[in-house]
């Protein structure tokens, strides 16, 4: 009479694949927080966490542990969680959800390096198991500059905070960037593998978190139409661009001396490219994902002339969408001898059959003429045009665009005849897919997908130590090549970049699309 | 808000697609078609809600208003398209008269090209939504026990004209309560023996979930009667003590385990706009509400 099978049932008797509501929520658990005041805690991690909660994907006795050298009580942590969530949260603000989650929040007073604290730290995390029920597990996030992680992840080596345990699990969630160079991250994946097991490591990438670069796959491999024509027989080139127009908006400490590349190629743009150029994967299942991404990225080569096809540059002082701005070298904090690139931009190629002599354009800058992400396939020209020269003057190549942020969707460049010419004219028009979740306060953010995949241990969504090795050896050679040679142009804010970076893509014989 | 007199299904649809091209995006990104049918009464709350998930699912609403006692015989429409209340197109749509009977050939040309069709009784509904010439079109088709006059001899009736593919709302209001109870399975909880669904009389969606956790738990379930409107408390007895989920007040509730203090929760009821977005979500048929509802005991 049932058509519940005994194979649809999980574990837990009111869990059902059959069930298409009950969402997955995080099983009992707690997070740490390490640089509770920092920006990004603030602003992208608690309000996430609140979002969650109010989402009702948080455990019940979930439990949020601040941890800073301040002299603060758990009230004060507090105040600060529900001013940041009342500022920042996505989903509207709620008196019970509030309730619910302040009364798991805890705040351990120390510095990073101070043992005591750490004794103290496992002292609280301890009473919350018994307590709040939050079941020994609990994640670690560390929202604080890398220079800092040896300290705090000895230390909670050494405090047994970071013990691995059959019955119960402790993660690490590491923010970008993951070292400065291979050789920096190697260190780091060593230091961080030596005190958490792989499976246990979270590398937050949010970009990866986005509806939209998931739906890179969806588009890809659901469909029939396109992945035919994915290839160097059909395809010119790549463009993927990463445009911001803010400047360094006051992150000189974190900015100068990183740069543009080190900043958003390696990670961003790199997975970006990844994700689009991949094979197949025999299945969705993250490991089968890892395997095709680091497959594709351990086929990417750099030109052999380095300074030719690639690109670099500050912003300069100048005037943004009709407001004075200043230039790089005269912000707050950096050095007026910086040679930091605020514009970054190279070409890669992809060494398979799939992708041989198909260029790849990495581009990401600040004060650039609008804030944009976008992964742009160029195709070839039709082989044959049976029109006459005049006809096809303004017909371009077509293109197929995910349009990741703002504006998050798909647009499709091709001809068409321009109605009511006498000439019959062809000229390129757009057909736009527009995501219905990119207005919508209720879609989660990426931040909240990820937090949650953290506490639900679910890792696709993020970068494993290889990819991270790959993509520093792809892009070590450039910085090497930069840091010896000359200085980052300046160029004007507002625009699109440097001189040479229309040089470099001139020097294929191609053009930038203008995002 | 354009206003079309004596008018058709066609005329509405080019009305619409006139009004889209006025604003200078002909091309729609609409996912889905929105079927309501609706009496004057419930109308303006129901296309409200849909209003508003259609913030999260672009859609087209095409809100139908039978209205056969209305002289004299002809269509009449109101059509909005984007706006401040969201991406959507609107379009409510009166049928007066003999026109009344028609509601399918009005609907038809404003389907959207080849997108699901959702259909949507927020009151009265046909015995077999499936079978009724509305209903047809939809792949989807939302009902609303709770809000006849006797709403569990209504979910009888849905019972009796379920096809797969219907779904009723008393069933997405207990989302929040299963995903608590589901949740509070995730940890070690010993042997659950009998459970008890403490709910207001004749509160249809406690029903469902009585017959939920009976068929899924495979334990003896009962329900008890509680002053509290809505469900007010859900309770899984074991040997070493009930876990409890209970409601305390409008938003408010708290959990209780043997073993651990009581952790508070929020459990608020959604609004008809919130269940509508839930029902949309996904569109294929919901097999374990077909489950449930199967169990619903004669009277």
């Amino acid at each position: 009479m049932s058509r519940i099978r005994p194979e649809h049932r999980l574990e837990n008797p009111l869990r059902s694949t059959l069930d298409q509501r009950v969402p997955r929520v995080a099983g009992p658990c707690g997070i740490v927080l390490f640089g509770v005041t920092g920006d990004l805690s603030r602003k992208k991690v608690m309000p996430a966490i609140y979002d969650l909660a109010n989402r009702g994907l948080l455990p019940p006795g979930f439990a949020l542990v601040g941890f800073a050298r301040r002299d603060w009580e758990d009230e004060d942590f507090a105040q600060l969680v529900h001013d940041s969530v009342r500022e920042h949260s996505r989903t509207p603000f709620r008196e019970e959800v509030w309730k619910q989650l302040s009364e798991g929040i805890r705040f351990v007073e120390g510095d990073l390096g101070d043992a005591d604290a750490y004794a103290r730290l496992k002292g609280v995390v301890d009473d919350l198991d018994a307590t709040r029920g939050t079941g020994g597990n609990h994640a670690f996030y560390l929202s604080i500059p890398p220079g800092l992680f040896p300290v705090v992840l000895e230390n909670l080596k050494a405090s047994g905070l970071a013990e691995d345990h059959p019955d119960r699990w402790r993660r690490v969630v590491i923010e970008k960037p993951f070292g400065h160079d291979l050789e920096s991250a190697i260190a780091l994946n060593d230091l961080v593998d030596s005190v958490f097991p792989p499976g246990a490591v979270f590398r937050i990438d949010h970009y990866l978190g986005k509806e939209t670069v998931q739906n890179i796959l969806a588009v890809r491999f659901a469909n029939t139409m396109f992945e035919p024509l994915w290839n160097a027989h059909y395809v010119d080139n790549v463009q993927i661009t990463m445009a911001e127009d803010i400047g360094i908006a006051g992150r000189a400490g974190y900015y100068d001396g990183i740069g543009a590349a080190r900043d958003v190629i390696q990670n961003h743009l790199l997975q970006l490219l990844a994700l689009t150029a991949m094979e197949e994967p025999l299945t969705l299942t993250p490991g089968d994902v890892r395997i095709e991404k680091e497959k594709v990225l351990r086929a990417v080569t750099l030109p052999r002339e380095i300074g030719k096809h690639s690109s670099r540059g500050q912003y300069a002082e100048g005037w943004q969408g009709g407001l004075p701005v200043r230039g790089y070298l005269e912000e707050d904090g950096v050095s007026p001898e910086s040679a930091t690139e605020t514009y970054a931009a190279m070409r890669v190629d992809i060494d398979n059959r799939r992708w041989a002599g198909v260029p790849f354009y990495l581009r990401t800058g600040k004060r650039l003429g609008r804030r944009v992400t976008e992964v742009a396939v160029v195709f070839k020209r039709a082989p044959h045009l049976p029109f006459s020269e005049s006809m096809i003057q303004e017909l371009g190549n077509n293109a197929f665009v995910f349009r990741i942020q703002p504006d998050e969707g798909i647009t499709v460049r091709f001809g068409s005849k321009v109605p009511n010419t006498t000439t019959g004219q062809v000229r390129d028009v757009n057909m736009d897919f527009q995501y219905g979740e990119s207005f919508v306060d209720s879609s989660p953010e990426a931040y909240e997908r990820l937090i949650l995949d953290v506490l639900l241990g679910d890792p696709p969504l993020f970068p494993r130590r290889e990819e991270v090795e790959i993509a520093w050896q792809i892009l070590d050679p450039v910085l090497d090549y930069w840091a010896d040679h000359g200085r980052p142009e300046q160029y004007a804010s507002g625009g699109w970049g440097p001189e040479s970076s229309y040089d470099m893509i001139a020097r294929d014989g191609r053009m930038w699309r203008r995002p | 808000m354009i206003r079309l007199e004596d008018t058709s299904g066609g005329a509405v649809a080019a009305a619409i697609a006139a009004e889209r091209h006025r604003m200078g995006s002909p091309a729609t990104g609409m996912v889905l078609t929105l079927l309501i049918l609706s009496d004057e009464e419930t109308q303006a709350d129901a296309t409200a809600a849909a209003v508003h998930a259609a913030r999260q699912h672009p859609m087209r609403i095409v809100t139908l208003i039978p209205r056969a006692s209305s002289k004299p015989s002809r269509i009449d429409a109101e059509v909005s398209v984007g706006g401040d209340d969201g991406p959507g197109e609107v379009a409510v749509i009166r049928l007066r008269g003999d026109r009344a009977e028609h509601a399918n050939s009005v609907a038809i040309p404003l389907l959207l090209s080849d997108t699901p069709v959702i259909a949507y009784w927020p009151h009265e509904s046909p015995d077999v939504p499936d079978a009724d010439p509305i209903g047809r079109h939809a792949q989807r088709r939302i009902t609303d026990a709770a809000t006849a006059e006797d709403p569990v001899g209504e979910l009888r009736r849905r019972r009796d004209g379920y096809r797969p593919g219907d779904t009723d709302l008393t069933w997405t209001r207990l989302t929040p309560w299963r995903t608590v109870l589901a949740s509070m399975l995730d940890r070690p909880y010993g042997h659950i023996t009998s459970a008890s669904v403490h709910a207001e009389d004749g509160n249809p969606s406690a029903l469902l979930l009585k017959l939920w956790l009976h068929h899924t738990l495979k334990v003896p379930v009962s329900l008890e009667v509680s002053t509290a409107p809505g469900i007010s408390e859900v309770r899984l007895t074991t040997p070493e003590g009930d876990l409890v989920a209970a409601r305390d007040g409008e938003a408010e509730g708290h959990l209780s385990r043997p073993g651990f203090p009581d952790a508070r929760i929020a459990i608020h009821r959604r609004n008809l706009a919130e269940l509508l977005s839930e029902e949309l979500r996904r569109l294929d048929p919901d097999e374990l509400f077909g489950e449930v509802l199967k169990l619903v005991p004669d009277a």
